[in-house]
């Protein structure tokens, strides 16, 4: 594990974690979740669990994502907070 | 004094994995929007899968794929060698597990707004109350 690497992602996902709740728009959360779980499976490879980075990079930043735009499809993307 | 500070620095991942989880239960209780709820769960999820895949990890160690597989038998395994895939396979299941509550929470949110016509809280509960 590259203590640099490692500090550098977590301050990121800890970043697209904050943008994806503070965020005025769904659509703009949504994105920013994906980026936050890809970041997420990069951490997951740098500690070398390698299945659960490929589960989290397939079902979290894919699955989720086309979960997350779907529903925003079907409702709206106005948000008060 | 520089003993806290030791502690803060050597497990400064663990500090992260708790920021990360405070996030989230803050945007699950604070949020208006149920779809904030909804990522604010997700964080949460990810911030525990990601402390329990942490505790794996070990110093000067390999992914936990057997070197020389096929000659196993001649060689001595050494576990200090790989990295602990015990946490590795239980957090795989919560993963799916995680996709599979959101699947619904967002099938609800949906219903919530066909139903009311709108996704935040206060005004949900305006109209129950109106009925």
């Amino acid at each position: 594990m590259i203590w640099q690497l490692d500090l550098l992602i977590l301050t990121l996902v800890v970043l697209c974690g904050i943008g994806a709740i503070m965020i005025r728009d769904l659509l703009g959360a949504a994105i920013l979740f994906g980026a936050y779980s890809f970041m997420m499976c990069l951490l997951w490879a740098i500690m070398g669990a390698v299945d659960v980075a490929f589960t989290e990079a397939s079902v979290g930043a894919g699955v989720s994502t086309v979960f997350f735009i779907a529903a925003v499809y079907h409702t709206t993307r106005r948000t008060k907070d | 004094m520089e003993a806290v500070l030791n502690l803060i620095i050597e497990k400064y991942n663990y500090w992260i994995y708790i920021t990360l989880m405070m996030i989230g239960l803050y945007a699950m209780i604070a949020k208006n929007n149920l779809v904030k709820k909804i990522v604010g769960m997700n964080i949460f999820q990810t911030a525990v899968i990601l402390f329990y895949v942490s505790t794996g990890v070990k110093k000067g160690a390999t992914i936990p794929i057997i070197e020389h597989g096929h000659d196993v038998a001649h060689q001595a395994v050494r576990a200090a060698d790989y990295i602990n895939p015990l946490p590795h396979v239980l957090m795989l299941t919560a993963i799916v597990v995680s996709v599979a509550t959101l699947g619904v929470a967002l099938a609800i949110a949906i219903k919530v707004y066909h139903r009311y016509q709108t996704l935040e809280e206060d005004e949900i509960l305006e109209q129950i109350r109106e009925l």
